[in-house]
């Protein structure tokens, strides 16, 4: 009986998988394959959303224009809810969808994970975490367009040493990958310049409730929050400060550059201060793109600039490659320059970005504004 | 001194929203002896419909606060009890006389299924509403520090007491609370009784349901941010509060409430933020070592 039972057992799983791996090999494709990855729910979905109007755009842009190497792209979407395991099942089903190329992901924590079953799959991509291990661990298949946390952390531990001298200073992260390096880099680069942080805390991202963090800073008579972590948390801190009164300027990296915080923070985040590449929609090279997002009603900040670069950055690779092979795409982006609408792009040894540049940027009101 | 009293305020405001939703855990528990993992949901949708009636209120021009927030009451407690109602009909109804742990899976099937409803009907992002209640009294200073009374605060606060003093009044007082009760001790008995013991385990969800939602409210109003995830925390949170006071025990939920509240406002304001959760867990796993049945709960008498 039980072996009976075993046979079934097997037949039927034997079959099922018969059956699946039918339907992923289903009729090759003739278009050209590529993605983008990120939070497209959860949290911090506003910088999936970015993400993909911009990458949406170039690849409508691409394709007016003949597509790559004579084919369509097509662009397949992974949700990964800034979750470093659904970032991982993500990646693994991108890799069954045979793409060519990935824009992705978005945290640090989940482009780590993804990137070395990309790796593996041999499949190139270019990523806007900041995290340094992203670009530390030696992936052949991973640029990363944005500038590092270290980089990031020294421009931000300069301008507090500078602008908020003689204040009291709190560094506070998230807990998560990027909000904690962020943060651990930020309190490098004051230290470097002479100031050290008055308070060292962590948070849990994620809760609503920070009357407690807020009760501490306040009670340490902290005037200026340096925070690792993603914009939602900034905003509710910052009303949560002004309940009980305390006035707090706040330091934070590129996430703060998501126009959501100034909603969330009950319309007035203009004690903001962060970091990020320079405007991006300043650019000559932009001006198109950007007014036609405009027109469209979708406003070119954050991340959706970076996400059109992406995509211009692989095609311009795959016709020096002649091809969009593994080898020669990943020789070509390695070794590449590239005119994006971000600026003009090549990378070192590592992968990171040869000409980063981060900038100081403040809220006022609904835009944010570059620090002089 | 004057952090202390500060934290005392706050600790008391989270913890009246966590006894405010423990209620509903204890009472479900109570009644027909089941976990209702969806209870924190319940008080998620609670809290979007908020938003989308408060907005709805300011398109009208309806800004008078007294009116508004009895108008927004009203409206998301009678749609959030429906959704109470539903959630017992379609999904522990059914499983009810099947083995204990049938409604668990269902009511833990039913948290995700209300979660992705929200998340594709209302979106992911992150619902701001701005300050709707904005400002408080300054208490005055002790040592060197400004102890704040938002008027969120006392509304929270207030509103559960009366909730509370409503509350018992109804299980103690009237004839429904006497049928609940009586179900809650035997439901053969009652039904042979001549008692309606779907309607009341009915009515007992949607009771939880609305006090859920009341919670939502005060929330949404307190904070200012709603998403589709906010139950999930809350929930597990609440249902700490009412294992703590002793699952099955109305003040016990309530105290378990408070105590949490306060574990977490006093160890995140003088200890770490960073290890608030820990904390309250390890005295939940504390009590329930040296009083296994919660602080106010009675030992289970195992019923045949």
């Amino acid at each position: 009986m039980k072996t009976t039972l075993q046979s079934t057992v097997i037949a039927t799983v034997s079959a099922t998988a018969l059956g699946m791996s039918a339907l992923f090999a289903a009729p090759a494709q003739a278009d050209i394959t590529v993605a983008i990855a990120g939070p497209m729910t959860g949290q911090y979905a506003s910088a999936g959303a970015q993400i993909r109007k911009g990458a949406e755009l170039a690849i409508a842009d691409i394709n007016a224009r003949g597509g790559v190497l004579g084919e369509k792209l097509k662009l397949e979407i992974g949700d990964d809810a800034c979750d470093p395991k659904q970032a991982v099942s993500v990646a693994n089903s991108m890799v069954n969808r045979k793409i060519v190329f990935m824009h992705g992901h978005w945290c640090s924590s989940s482009t780590i994970p993804a990137s070395d079953i990309y790796a593996e799959a041999q499949i190139p991509m270019a990523t806007v975490s900041t995290n340094p291990q992203v670009t530390e661990r030696g992936l052949k298949n991973l640029v990363r367009i944005m500038g590092r946390d270290d980089q990031q952390g020294g421009v931000a531990g300069a301008f507090i040493a500078s602008q908020f001298a003689g204040k009291k200073v709190a560094v506070v992260d998230d807990k998560s990958a990027y909000g904690k390096g962020l943060a651990d880099q930020t309190a490098k680069g004051m230290e470097a310049k002479g100031v050290k942080p008055a308070m060292r805390e962590s948070v849990t991202a994620g809760e609503k409730d920070y009357s407690g963090l807020v009760s501490k800073l306040k009670a340490g008579g902290i005037e200026v929050l340096a925070y690792g972590g993603y914009h939602t948390e900034v905003a509710l801190i910052l009303r949560q400060a002004q309940q009980v009164g305390l006035k707090l300027a706040v330091v934070g990296g590129d996430t703060m550059s998501n126009n959501e915080l100034v909603t969330a923070a009950g319309g007035n985040a203009d004690s903001v201060f962060f970091t990020f590449a320079p405007d991006a929609r300043a650019n000559p090279a932009a001006a198109d793109v950007v007014t036609r997002l405009r027109a469209d009603k979708v406003e070119p900040d954050g991340y959706v600039l970076f996400a059109y670069a992406a995509m211009q950055l692989f095609q311009q690779a795959a016709e020096n490659a002649k091809s969009v092979k593994y080898a020669p795409l990943q020789k070509a982006i390695a070794g590449g320059t590239f005119e994006t609408v971000t600026g003009t792009m090549s990378f070192d040894a590592k992968g990171d970005l040869k000409a980063p540049g981060f900038v100081v940027y403040q809220w006022q009101g609904n835009e944010y504004k570059v620090v002089k | 001194m004057g952090q202390f009293i500060q934290q005392i305020i706050n600790g008391l405001t989270l913890g009246s929203i966590y006894g405010l939703i423990a209620l509903g855990y204890t009472m479900v528990y109570g009644i027909i002896g089941m976990i209702n993992f969806a209870h924190g949901d319940i008080y998620m949708v609670g809290a979007i419909i908020t938003v989308t009636v408060l907005t709805l209120l300011a398109a009208t021009g309806i800004t008078s606060v007294p009116l508004a927030l009895l108008l927004t009451l009203a409206i998301v407690v009678l749609f959030t009890s429906l959704y109470g109602w539903t959630v017992e009909r379609v999904a522990y109804r059914p499983l009810r006389g099947s083995s204990r742990l049938a409604p668990l899976i269902s009511a833990i099937g039913m948290s995700i299924f209300l979660q992705n409803l929200v998340q594709l009907t209302q979106g992911a992002r992150v619902k701001p509403i701005p300050a709707w209640l904005p400002g408080g009294f300054e208490l005055g200073t002790l040592d060197d520090f400004s102890i704040h009374l938002a008027y969120t605060q006392i509304l929270i606060i207030a509103s559960t007491l009366v909730l509370l003093v409503l509350f018992t009044w109804l299980i103690t007082q009237t004839s429904f609370g006497r049928q609940q009760r009586a179900c809650e001790q035997d439901r053969t008995m009652t039904a042979l009784l001549g008692i309606n013991v779907d309607r009341t385990i009915s009515l007992t969800f949607m009771l939880g349901a609305a006090l859920a939602a009341v919670a939502g409210v005060l929330v949404t109003v307190y904070y200012g941010v709603v998403d589709f995830k906010i139950g999930f925390d809350v929930g597990i949170k609440a249902f700490t509060a009412a294992v703590l006071g002793g699952i099955g025990s109305l003040p016990g939920a309530m105290l378990g409430g408070l105590i949490i509240g306060m574990i977490e406002s006093f160890w995140s304001a003088y200890l770490s933020p960073e290890y608030k959760d820990v904390a309250t867990f390890s005295i939940l796993i504390l009590v329930l070592m040296f009083r296994p049945s919660g602080l106010l709960g009675r030992p289970e008498v195992e019923k045949v």
